[in-house]
């Protein structure tokens, strides 16, 4: 058949609504900005911190909290200190045979170009390493409550009626209980541990997602479209996640973007506390709260962690706002 | 002929909702005791004003809407009778094209997605090539190039958008399609476009019909006999010249009378 064949080859092809959306948002130059700049952060924090040549773990005492710029002399055995610095046992063998092999430079002179803290560890090393816990607490935290949120908001929207009713009251029960309160007893059950956090975090954050996933769909579940899906016959299930679901994205891209910076503050937060990333491992969190102890004498220690945790939550705050406007296809309506 | 649906006494009701607490026993009766005959082959129109239960009556009829009292008979079968197996094929022999045909295509699936999933809705899973053979048919069939069927239905205009939702309804190869109002959204030099394709698809597949509108002169060129509706009963039923013509009931001389330019278009 002919015309079959002029199908498959896509002939005339279409527009999807996300190439439009991606056409409008590459008009909001703030907002492809912003997405460059989340990139660059990211690419920073793990791409930079395999090419730093300081360790974020390594204390040197006699070089407590020096400057940005200060420069160390390093001779051979604390150059490959920095360089094998985990204390895995493995990594402590393979120090051992760099330094029989007469690996690395004599005595080489390096900067520190953000300063070292109280324990003369390398500040940007630990600014990166703190930003890998950072974004992935966010991003896994975030993944967490999309995944739940998202399915629960809409099989009760869709739903409706008593099931929808039960299971948003379960909701506000949930949203109820006081999240430190619930953190703290997390942590004093199983030890403070980093999967805890992605957990706690993500169990109050999912809440909110299914609240306006619900809200969304309630509208949806009406419209003469899923309603031809039911006179279809098709199972429940498949009308959700093919008819609903995809309906709701737009919304929901644009909560996920601005759960991140939420994530990231809950997280700093929670590391304030002491209840988040446990010494030797830092996030954003705690070289802010660790900076903000000694603002007054050493100011440096507060900056570098600050501003790069500033600009992530401004990029993505204006970035969620650009794809909310791509994504709103009422704009779009020519 | 024999009646492909039957309908007795169908009624359904909604509780009006009074305040928080005080539970109210008051309905409303959107469609009171209708009992209706669709013979095989032919087109019945259903008119009446708006929220006089027309479509609450096509959506029971289509299992959407759960009935209070009454029996919907396919061919003599009962089908409150069956079981979930047996009424999902069942109602897939009614299929229903919709008012609106902006909200009534899912924006985020392409055509060939909507037609392929209508089609497999009754074969269940088939091969890719031949999936794409029959969606081209079906595009065909309503007349639309199947060179479009990559696009998303915002790509389309009102009345292509039509076809595709009529694609999509003859997808299950159902016996009766409830048309609600198919037309009243299209422009008028549209309408025409897809009336004549409703009645070259009766001839085609010898559909049966219920066609619903509140435009007289469109139910008077379409339909073989007219049911009129008033406030969820049925007020008068017969062939759509002896209705027309010589109406029985007051409250169809008074929809008659209010239609403009009814009396120029009975020439058609």
């Amino acid at each position: 058949m002919t015309t079959a064949a002029a199908t498959a080859s896509g002939e005339i092809q279409g527009r999807s609504l996300w190439q439009d959306a991606w056409a409008r948002l590459r008009r909001n130059r703030l907002a492809v900005v912003c997405i460059f700049v989340l990139g660059f952060v990211i690419l920073f924090c793990t791409v930079g911190s395999l090419l730093c040549n300081w360790s974020p773990h390594v204390t040197n005492l006699d070089l407590k909290a020096k400057p940005p710029g200060y420069e160390e002399t390093l001779d051979r055995e604390t150059w490959l200190r920095h360089k094998y610095d985990d204390l895995a046992p493995e990594e402590e063998q393979r120090f051992a045979q760099a330094l029989k092999a007469g690996e690395g430079p004599e005595n080489v002179t390096l900067r520190h170009w953000l300063g070292t803290d109280t324990l003369g560890r390398d500040l940007l090393a630990r600014t990166m390493q703190g930003g890998r816990v950072s974004l992935m607490v966010a991003g896994i935290a975030t993944a967490v409550a999309l995944l739940i949120g998202v399915t629960y908001g809409a099989v009760a929207g869709y739903l409706g009626g008593r099931t929808d009713d039960k299971m948003m009251r379960f909701v506000e029960i949930l949203r109820a209980l006081p999240f430190l309160i619930f953190v703290i007893l997390l942590t004093t059950m199983f030890g403070t541990r980093l999967w805890l956090i992605y957990l706690s975090i993500g169990a109050i954050e999912w809440l909110t997602m299914a609240r306006i996933v619900r809200t969304q769909v309630l509208g949806l579940a009406r419209q003469e479209f899923v309603e031809a899906a039911r006179s279809l016959g098709l199972p429940t299930s498949r009308i959700i996640f093919r008819h609903i679901i995809p309906n709701v994205l737009g919304p929901v891209i644009v909560y996920a973007t601005l759960t991140v910076p939420a994530v990231m503050l809950l997280e700093a937060g929670l590391s304030f506390l002491g209840l988040g990333v446990q010494p030797p491992q830092s996030s954003w969190g705690t070289l802010i709260s660790e900076g903000a102890d000694q603002m007054e004498t050493y100011p440096w220690l507060l900056a570098g962690p600050a501003a790069l945790f500033s600009i992530t939550l401004f990029c993505l705050n204006f970035a969620g706002d650009g794809l909310r406007d791509a994504m709103d296809v009422k704009t779009a309506k020519d | 002929m024999s009646a492909l649906l039957q309908l007795e006494d169908l009624s359904v009701h909604f509780p009006k909702k009074r305040g928080l607490f005080s539970k109210s026993h008051e309905v409303l009766r959107a469609v009171d005791g209708v009992s209706l005959e669709i013979q095989r082959g032919e087109i019945l129109g259903l008119v009446g004003e708006s929220g006089c239960g027309k479509t609450t009556l096509t959506r029971a009829i289509m299992q959407l809407q759960p009935i209070t009292a009454g029996r919907i008979q396919l061919e003599g079968r009962d089908l409150s009778h069956l079981t979930a197996t047996e009424l999902r094929l069942a109602r897939l022999n009614f299929q229903m094209v919709f008012q609106d045909p902006y909200a009534s295509l899912n924006p985020r699936l392409t055509i060939f997605s909507a037609l392929a999933e209508s089609i497999t809705a009754r074969t269940g899973p088939l091969e890719y090539e031949d999936i794409k053979q029959r969606v081209a048919a079906l595009m065909e069939r309503v007349g639309l190039s199947p060179s479009a069927a990559l696009k998303y239905p915002h790509e389309f205009s009102g009345g292509q958008r039509q076809r595709i939702a009529i694609a999509r309804a003859l997808g299950p190869e159902p016996r009766l399609l409830l048309a609600d109002e198919p037309v009243s959204a299209l422009d008028v030099s549209i309408q025409s476009q897809i009336i004549n394709l409703l009645l070259q698809l009766r001839c085609d597949l010898s559909l049966t019909m219920l066609f619903i509108s509140h435009d007289l002169g469109v139910v008077r060129f379409i339909a073989d006999r007219v049911a009129v509706m008033q406030n969820g009963k049925i007020v008068e039923t017969g062939h759509t010249e002896n209705v027309m013509d010589a109406p029985q009931h007051e409250y169809t001389r008074a929809l008659l009378a209010a239609a403009p330019g009814l009396r120029r278009t009975a020439s058609l």
